[in-house]
């Protein structure tokens, strides 16, 4: 019993147990009750394995574990902090509840090659765990690339032409930036420091300044390469992978595309940010000025476009991108307002969209509609679909008492720190512009007429389907009540108070 | 009374040992004729007896000479310079791991390949021409004598061409001839330049030949021959622009042949090359005097992008993979033309990584071919339903090749790229960067056509596990040594600092 217990055990349980579920689904994949069964009994004893580092991170006790050198000085090693644990939780919670919403959509729309679908699902996820407790650089970016390859499997599930076609799209986009440039840049960052451990306070400092290897905008440019090359961040011009990623069945999109996928992009920015480079570096030199900009072109540009969509999952697709880079904004303002905002809006969207997503995927099985302008009065056939998404929408707008409204809180005290008001004003009219895209949705399903057409076969979603979005929408809600207990967990990250 | 009594058991280990570097060579090369003389029956058994043996050997000899100092042979005891001596250095060591490890491998998944290739009455000329080949690629790692070098690298040549003209393709033959007329305008070249050497410095020894030719380093003669010596080995070698024979080759060339090839001729010809120019002649020549190294690196970096390139468009996988090897060709020369030791640590362990790599991918083809009749992409949709297996390890091998982490690929990737960085030269990291999304496309296309296009018939027909279990033993050492990367890091570092000794 002891190696549970002992730091090797913590750890590496949470990782392994998403593999061995891989390998036990393509064991029983021909029962499809027990494997359905498996799978969401598994996610909740991964679950429960992450919960076991609580106690040690609220006490601020190292738990780090070390596998194998990869390279002299290079190890795979593993060390769980305050954001991986955030980010572990987060995607490890809702894959419980993903995996019941997937037993109920797959059925309820015969998909084909469910087991293959699971399998995948679950190495996935243990891409994503990989990611967040990953202890240097290097193997984050293993994990980071499982994580794609992983994935790619469940892009494609149709392996029809467009989903070849989205595919190459997803794989193209993600392989080219991590490898074109997230690797570039940690060669680079080795060659300068000779380490990649993720360090309080960043390595980089030592080099910056008149003759360092990093003098002038060479740390500018290094932040771009780890930026731009963490593809999953979705910052744009190399956000296209993720509305392209929705031509996989819902629980993916949901999951992955709100959640760990993503998650793992704008986390990994998080955390180069402030254990790399390290937020006072970077707002003395301000090499993170044009990552400010960036960040907030971008999540105006996909508002804007958010509201030109008339598809219901592309309209979600282009919420998040805007979404995350909220989240890559406050991790580039490089105060300690903002690192708490990002990390705080890294739990709260997560609840906000897959509640979102669910909801999509639930329309689609019941009612068979994807587009926004199909959906009017249909709030009376699915009242508890159409509900979730309305609290599920308060929430990304981030309105009280929706635990979204904390993310935003912070962000904009980060802004307000980083004395660049303008962001702050940037943040509500994004905010403004995500009531446009999604309100309307809400009101077209509460107060319009509905189609003739649809009497009889349009009706509730699976029960399956309907429970979970139900739990992800109240949760939204108790997300609001725990905004402390998420802001005591990572402030020690800043080195305490703001 | 001193002389040791071969009879009584104690005495005989270290008498085997004391000849393991001869054994080495003799046990393929006298396996040969035995085969065609008496073992027409079991010239399978007894190829995969004396491969394995060799292997078993060739592990000895580098945990030998991982001790220190280089293990010294004289041939019938006569000593250096007059004699010919075998020496085992690290370098040496891991080159013969190399040959004889896929020569085992091979050897065993051969059985079922060569039942379907090669007519049954040419089967054991066939397993004698492979020993021969071995012998002939691991006596050019193990020698310490120029000539001798020369001697084993036509040995190697003249059974390859054998080899590759068995292809059941009649353009087999046309292949194996443009190779001879090549490969024999190379083998000239090195031998001219042996002459020269000999010539100017009045021996054949190549440890005696290093510390003699900087006296006369700077006779045009010395020069002449350094320039027929390195590019008779870049034409064995295949690097842009002197490759034209490679592609055809590889296609045309039986299964086996083709993977055995492409893991160890091209490796043992860039040994050569490393030889000839920081052994032989001192790197401070190629890189102080003639500042040649600029050359190497724009050739290899062109290498790398027109490889990858054309094998994106290629139809048939087997010259989609044999361009690819053209890439991975100028990734060996591009460490050597960086001359620092991160990038020459890279240039070594990628011989070794792409061994495995590439010798699992054809295996894989071998394996698809022996159950759909061709592997050109239409052959092949929906192989992914029809044999499961063995196109997950097509994948596994492809994505070695492009270089995802804790594939063996990416261990090779990461000390160029650092090796790039740490000379200053941050475009060509980039163009290594960058080539390894060509990869992504040659070896996705691939994938694409076995996963989204229907089989024409939707029933699983996995190959024999006489074929598969050798495809994934390569296959997953390559994922295997991506992980464990200490060993093989270590004889590579410890190699490529000797080599660089000189330099500094």
């Amino acid at each position: 019993m002891s190696f549970f217990s002992e730091p090797a055990g913590l750890i590496l349980v949470p990782l392994l147990l998403p593999i061995l579920t891989a390998v036990l689904i393509q064991l029983v994949g021909r029962f499809a009750d027990l494997r359905d069964g498996l799978h969401t009994a598994m996610a909740a004893i991964t679950f429960a394995s992450v919960m076991r580092l609580w106690p040690h991170v609220r006490a601020g006790d190292a738990v780090e574990f070390t596998v194998i050198d990869l390279f002299p000085g290079v190890p795979l090693a593993f060390s769980v902090e305050p954001l991986g644990m955030l980010f572990a939780m987060v995607a490890s919670g809702l894959w419980i509840l993903t995996s019941i919403y997937a037993f109920g959509y797959m059925r309820g729309h015969h998909e084909k090659n469910q087991t293959r679908f699971f399998t995948c699902f679950a190495a996935a996820i243990s891409g994503a765990l990989g990611v967040a407790f990953s202890a240097n650089l290097m193997s984050l970016f293993v994990f980071y690339e499982m994580l794609t390859l992983s994935t790619y499997p469940l892009v494609t599930h149709h392996q029809d032409a467009k989903a070849k076609r989205s595919g190459r799209i997803y794989l193209g986009i993600l392989l080219s930036t991590s490898v074109c440039f997230l690797l570039a840049g940690i060669v680079w960052t080795f060659s300068i420091t000779g380490t990649l451990d993720f360090t309080t306070g960043g390595i980089l400092a030592d080099h910056v300044g008149e003759g360092g290897a990093l003098e002038g905008n060479k740390l500018a440019l290094l932040l771009a390469l780890f930026a731009f090359g963490t593809g999953k961040a979705a910052l744009m011009p190399f956000h296209r992978w993720l509305p392209n990623a929705m031509v996989a069945p819902t629980p993916v999109s949901a999951l992955l595309h709100a959640v760990a996928v993503v998650k793992a992009g704008v986390f990994t920015v998080l955390k180069i940010v402030v254990y790399i480079f390290g937020i006072d570096l970077l707002s003395s030199t301000g090499a993170n000025d044009w990552l400010m900009a960036v960040a907030g072109a971008t999540l105006l540009i996909s508002s804007v476009i958010a509201l030109t969509l008339d598809n219901l999952k592309a309209r979600l697709a282009y919420s998040t991108i805007s979404q995350l880079a909220y989240i890559v904004l406050g991790a580039a303002m490089a105060t300690k307002a903002g690192i708490i905002g990002s990390a705080t809006h890294i739990a709260m969207h997560a609840m906000g969209k897959i509640t979102l997503f669910f909801c999509a995927g639930a329309i689609y099985v019941g009612a068979h509609k994807t587009l926004v302008s199909e959906l009017d009065g249909l709030a009376k056939k699915m009242p508890w679909t159409m509900a979730a998404f309305t609290v599920g929408s308060i929430s990304i707008i981030g309105l009280p008492p929706m635990g979204g409204a904390w993310g935003k809180f912070f962000l904009g005290l980060g802004a307000v720190q980083a004395e660049a008001p303008i962001y702050l004003g940037l943040l509500m009219v994004s905010s403004l512009l995500s009531i446009g895209y999604l309100m309307p949705i809400v009101g077209r399903a509460y107060f319009r007429k509905p189609d003739p057409h649809d009497e009889g076969h349009v009706h509730e979603a699976p029960l399956l389907c309907v429970v979970p979005l139900c739990i992800t929408a109240v949760g939204c809600l108790v997300l609001f009540v725990l905004g402390d207990g998420i802001y005591q967990l990572v402030l020690p990250v800043v080195g305490g108070a703001l | 009374m001193n002389q040791p009594d071969a009879s009584s058991p104690e005495s005989l280990l270290p008498a085997l040992l004391h000849h393991l570097p001869i054994i080495q060579v003799l046990l393929p090369m006298m396996g040969a004729p035995l085969i065609v003389l008496f073992g027409r029956r079991m010239a399978w058994a007894l190829s995969c007896l004396l491969a394995g043996g060799s292997l078993a050997v060739a592990l000895g000899l580098l945990s030998l000479a991982s001790g220190g100092a280089p293990l010294q042979y004289e041939l019938g005891g006569w000593t250096a310079p007059i004699g010919i001596v075998y020496t085992v250095d690290m370098l040496s060591g891991l080159m013969l791991t190399i040959v004889s490890a896929v020569g085992a491998v091979v050897m065993v998944y051969a059985r079922k390949s060569v039942q379907l290739e090669i007519p049954a009455e040419r089967h054991h000329y066939f397993y004698a021409m492979l020993l021969l080949c071995m012998a002939g690629l691991m006596g050019i790692c193990i020698t310490g004598d120029a000539f001798n070098v020369f001697v084993f690298l036509e040995i190697s040549s003249l059974s390859s061409y054998a080899l590759i003209a068995m292809g059941r393709s009649p353009r087999a033959l046309v292949a194996s001839y443009r190779y001879l007329v090549m490969g024999t305008v190379g083998g000239t070249f090195v031998l001219l330049g042996i002459g020269m050497l000999y010539m100017m410095t009045g021996t054949l020894n190549i440890a005696d030949l290093a510390a003699r030719v900087p006296s006369v380093a700077d006779k045009t003669t010395i020069r002449a021959a350094f320039a027929f010596m390195t590019v008779g080995s870049l034409v064995k070698l295949a690097l842009f622009p002197l490759h034209f024979w490679l592609p055809n080759a590889y296609t045309f060339a039986p299964s086996v042949v083709s993977a055995f090839l492409s893991a160890t001729a091209t490796k043992v010809s860039f040994y050569v090359l490393l030889r000839v120019i920081f052994t032989i002649f001192g790197a401070s020549l190629l890189v102080q005097t003639l500042q040649m190294h600029n050359l190497l690196l724009l050739l290899a970096l062109v290498a790398i992008v027109m490889g990858s390139l054309v094998a994106v468009f290629q139809h048939n996988v087997k010259r989609l993979l044999a361009y690819s090897s053209l890439a991975q060709i100028g990734y060996f020369v591009l460490g050597l033309a960086l001359h620092n030791e991160a990038a020459l640590t890279g240039s070594l362990i990628h011989l070794f990584n792409h061994a495995l790599m590439k010798g699992g991918l054809f295996m894989v083809v071998g394996c698809m071919i022996y159950r759909v009749g061709g592997c050109r992409l239409e052959d092949l949709t929906g192989i992914g339903r029809r044999m499961p297996l063995t196109t997950l390890a097509f994948v596994v091998g492809g994505v070695g090749m492009i270089g995802v982490p804790l594939t063996a690929g990416f261990v090779s990737k990461w000390y160029l790229v650092l090796g790039a960085l740490q000379a200053g030269l941050w475009w060509v990291a980039a163009i290594v960067l960058f080539a390894s999304l060509l990869a992504v496309i040659y070896i996705w296309r691939v994938v694409e056509v076995a996963y989204f296009r229907p089989p024409p018939v939707d029933t699983p027909d996995e190959a024999p596990l006489a074929l598969l279990i050798p495809t994934w033993v390569m296959i997953g050492a390559s994922v295997v040594f991506g992980i464990w990367t200490g060993p093989m890091l270590h004889i590579a570092s410890q190699a490529a600092q000797s080599l660089l000794g000189g330099l500094q």
